[in-house]
């Protein structure tokens, strides 16, 4: 987050010029109806090239007109994306220099010096003439060429400190440089030429058309589609899973697992089912099932050496006890540890410091609840048939 | 090494034309009608047949999220393409819209047949500039070649038209970059429901990555087998790889998955500098991955499943290299600065903690600390880490981690060293 703030000082009115108002009303038919909306970013970003480099509060306000939009919603783009300039900046050149850590290694400190020496000392300050202003942005997106600054809408690549001062010379001049590499590469190709992409004959359209043979051939040689084999549909299927829900596995890494219970459609996998599932992939039962690599990182403090406890793959006798009893423990953790294979209090009365944990680690996010909450010694109350008045459990004393 | 003619970017660095009579030249827009006549399952099949897997970071199997599109529906359904290219060491999208664009294009057309959508919007990263140019016009010659628009050549009515942000890291999330798109700031949105269901105005929407959907039209002319043969099982393909950093020659490349990290420096970035043995560590994926000290490094495969056993990640393939002239701490510090930046301000433990870590590091990095500060520092990036809507937290906290877990040694040495040079001033 940055705190950005609208210039005291504003223009009384800013209106488009008639291209860029044709320009706009060509923009916004982009959109469905109704959703011109959409539109307020670019508008806002011509008229910050209209208005010199900055956006103007009644610029902001003809935009919202324009989209019938909220003035405030207007405000909250301007002040929220950080490419609108609020204040006036440099007339010849508003230097955005990338100063994340790939241009950093590669020496974006130097470039910043320049700045303050040549510039300003403080960043969005104009320079003594009026000319000139600068400010440190994040990454550009152009890493291969770091260092580099945004000069306006192009990109100059590859600097060192004198390089940038010849280029601020050239601005300066009227003259600017050609953008891009300053060492003269193309692109992000190697330095002294490419290493890929020499074979002539990706060049001469010889290969176009090439690959339609195997079509031809797949096509000649098709033989009448086998009917679907009559034991598919007594196969058990398994449930069908909601997409939505499918995509959150996938991002928990449970590919192969959404892959085995099909995809489109299907109704929703019940919410408990789902934490079941998550907890059973990030405790590694599921087969195949990987974890984003923090997840299934070993604890790096503390010295014990986590261990498996003893797990139920279902309660004994079929009944599991009620884990919410335990001070602390809500439904939805309770179908988590369900998941792990905890069924019952004398379970997690047996628990060592090493199986806490083991456990601890496979819940993520849990780490000293166990203790601090005292599980064990509720648990080995509850396990003697000890039962707590409410059905939240009792809070532990001490 | 991977062979040029396997290489599905084949004007990544710009050197031929790269209009649409270049791009033909090169074979984009070829046979494309036959391939959208196979139908939709067709592709979609063909695609999770290659193994291809997302390009954005998250690695998610492209042609699986596509099957999640409802196949009837009343609503319109949207193809939202992600070129809000900003991860810290990341610049692949960029090279390919503003060298390479028709293959995106010709990508998102089959894509959006193949999800029964007729729109396509692609969002740009604001600061992409001649990028978003490029894109522009690479898009009209290919409506003036009628092979998009209301009544193209290919028999399916697609629109595809250029969206920009304007300098938020943020909207590079799929959710935050619909909100964006709907014209509002970009805060990520509570999921369920997913976009599959309700992402672009309310309709169902699936967002990609560039080069997810630019390798689609490769894919299904060579055939799905053919991408799946390279590269390793589960980490199929070719990748762009972005090389930034301590290498002689940093370079945009596109190689094999799984190519080991050492061979890819060597052969394409003129090595290290200072040599293999120079090297302190890499970050492999970006800014969001944790880094890999150099010990780890000398049989790295680049490629998700490898990358995830040293608990750091293939993301971007955005590889910032370090040698031993670097300031490990510095560079997180200057990553944890990044991430207070970008914060959208939505949840509390992003938007308190990012700003807290920073401060942390950089104290860390002048030695002006405390060493149990070390042990909170990691317990509040995993109080950060989970807790938030989107993944900016975790990607946020991942770096501090990283760097805990492998350099904690040098913070206490660097700890130590500024309470002596302090008792020496104080005396």
């Amino acid at each position: 987050m940055a705190v950005r703030r609208l210039d005291p000082e504003q223009p009384p009115r800013f209106d488009f010029t008639p291209e860029n108002a044709a320009w706009a009303q060509a923009t916004i038919a982009n959109y469905p109806p109704g959703k011109q909306a959409s539109a307020v970013i670019p508008l806002l970003w011509r008229a910050q090239e209209q208005n010199g480099g900055w956006t103007s509060e009644p610029a902001m306000r003809v935009i919202a007109d324009m989209l019938g939009m909220a003035y405030i919603r207007v405000y909250e783009i301007a002040t929220f994306y950080t490419m609108f300039q609020l204040s006036p900046v440099g007339k010849v050149a508003h230097v955005q220099v990338c100063g994340t850590t790939p241009c950093m290694l590669r020496g974006s400190g130097a470039l910043i010096e320049v700045c303050k020496n040549r510039i300003a000392e403080q960043s969005h300050e104009l320079s003594a003439d009026g000319k000139f202003s600068w400010e440190e942005v994040e990454c550009l997106g152009s890493c291969a060429n770091a260092p580099m600054v945004e000069i306006w809408s192009d990109t100059y690549e590859d600097l060192t400190a004198e390089s940038f001062s010849a280029l601020l010379d050239g601005f300066a001049k009227g003259k600017p440089p050609k953008p891009g590499s300053q060492t003269g590469r193309t692109a992000s190709c190697p330095a002294g030429g490419p290493t890929t992409l020499t074979d002539p004959t990706l060049y001469d359209g010889s290969g176009v058309g090439a690959w339609q043979k195997r079509f031809m051939e797949a096509a000649a040689t098709a033989a009448p589609a086998p009917a679907a084999p009559p034991s598919a549909a007594a196969a058990p299927k398994p449930p069908q899973i909601n997409p939505g829900v499918a995509a959150l596995i996938a991002n928990s890494g449970l590919v192969p697992e959404l892959q085995a219970r099909g995809s489109a459609g299907g109704a929703a996998m019940p919410v408990k089912d789902l934490e079941a599932l998550k907890a059973q992939a990030k405790a590694g039962l599921l087969p195949g099932a990987q974890m984003p690599p923090i997840a299934a990182a070993p604890p790096a403090s503390g010295d014990v050496v986590p261990e498996k406890p003893t797990l139920l793959a279902a309660p004994r006798d079929g009944k599991a006890d009620e884990l919410g009893l335990i001070w602390g423990v809500a439904d939805k953790l309770e179908a988590k540890m369900n998941a792990l294979g905890v069924w019952h209090f004398d379970q997690i009365a047996a628990w060592t410091p090493a199986h806490v944990a083991w456990f601890e680690h496979a819940m993520e996010g849990f780490k000293g609840r166990i203790a601090r909450d005292k599980w064990i010694e509720q648990c080995k109350k509850l396990a003697a048939g000890w039962r707590p008045e409410g059905s939240v459990g009792e809070r532990p004393k001490g | 090494m991977l062979a040029d003619k396997d290489r599905i970017f084949r004007n990544i660095y710009g050197f031929h034309d790269s209009g649409l009579k270049g791009a033909i030249r090169r074979g984009a827009w070829d046979g494309t009608k036959l391939l959208i006549d196979k139908g939709h399952d067709w592709i979609i099949n063909e695609v999770k047949a290659s193994g291809l897997r997302g390009r954005g970071g998250a690695g998610f199997p492209t042609g699986l999220k596509w099957s999640f599109m409802p196949k009837a529906d009343a609503r319109p359904s949207y193809l939202v393409i992600n070129a809000d290219e900003s991860e810290p060491g990341s610049c692949k999208d960029r090279e390919i819209l503003r060298h390479d664009a028709h293959l995106l294009i010709e990508g998102a057309l089959i894509a959006s047949y193949a999800m029964r959508a007729h729109t396509s919007y692609i969002y740009v990263r604001g600061e992409y500039i001649r990028e978003r140019e490029a894109l522009q016009r690479a898009i009209d010659e290919a409506y003036a070649a009628k092979l998009i628009g209301k009544g193209n050549v290919h028999g399916w009515d697609f629109d595809c038209f250029v969206h920009h942000g304007a300098g938020a890291y943020i909207c590079g999330e799929e959710t935050a970059l619909l909100e964006s798109l709907e014209g509002k700031k970009g805060q990520p949105r509570l999921k369920p429901p997913f976009p599959a269901n309700v992402g672009l105005y309310g309709a169902p929407t699936t967002i990609n990555n560039v080069e997810s959907i630019a390798v689609v039209p490769d894919i299904l002319r060579r055939g799905a087998t053919w991408f799946a043969s390279l590269g390793k099982p589960n980490n199929t393909g070719t990748k762009l790889f972005q090389i930034s950093g301590h290498v002689e020659k940093p370079c945009v490349v596109e190689e094999e998955m799984g190519i080991p990290l050492r061979e890819l420096l060597e052969r394409h970035c003129g090595g290290v500098r200072g040599g293999w043995d120079n090297l302190l560590a890499v970050i492999p994926g970006g800014s969001s991955v944790p880094l890999v000290p150099a010990h780890m490094c000398d049989d790295l495969g680049m490629d998700f499943d490898s990358l995830s056993k040293v608990k750091s990640g293939l993301g971007t393939a955005a590889i910032i290299v370090m040698d031993k002239s670097a300031d490990p701490i510095k560079a997180i510090a200057r990553i944890s600065y990044f991430y207070k930046h970008e914060s959208c301000g939505q949840c509390t433990p992003c938007r308190e903690g990012t700003g807290w870590m920073w401060r942390v590091l950089e104290r860390m990095a002048e030695g002006r600390a405390e060493k149990r500060e070390i042990d909170l520092l990691f317990e509040v990036s995993k109080q950060v880490e989970g807790h938030t809507i989107c993944a900016l937290g975790d990607a946020a906290a991942w770096p501090v981690q990283g760097l805990i877990r492998h350099f904690r040694p040098l913070i206490e040495e660097r700890i130590d060293q500024y309470a002596r040079s302090h008792q020496q001033a104080a005396e």
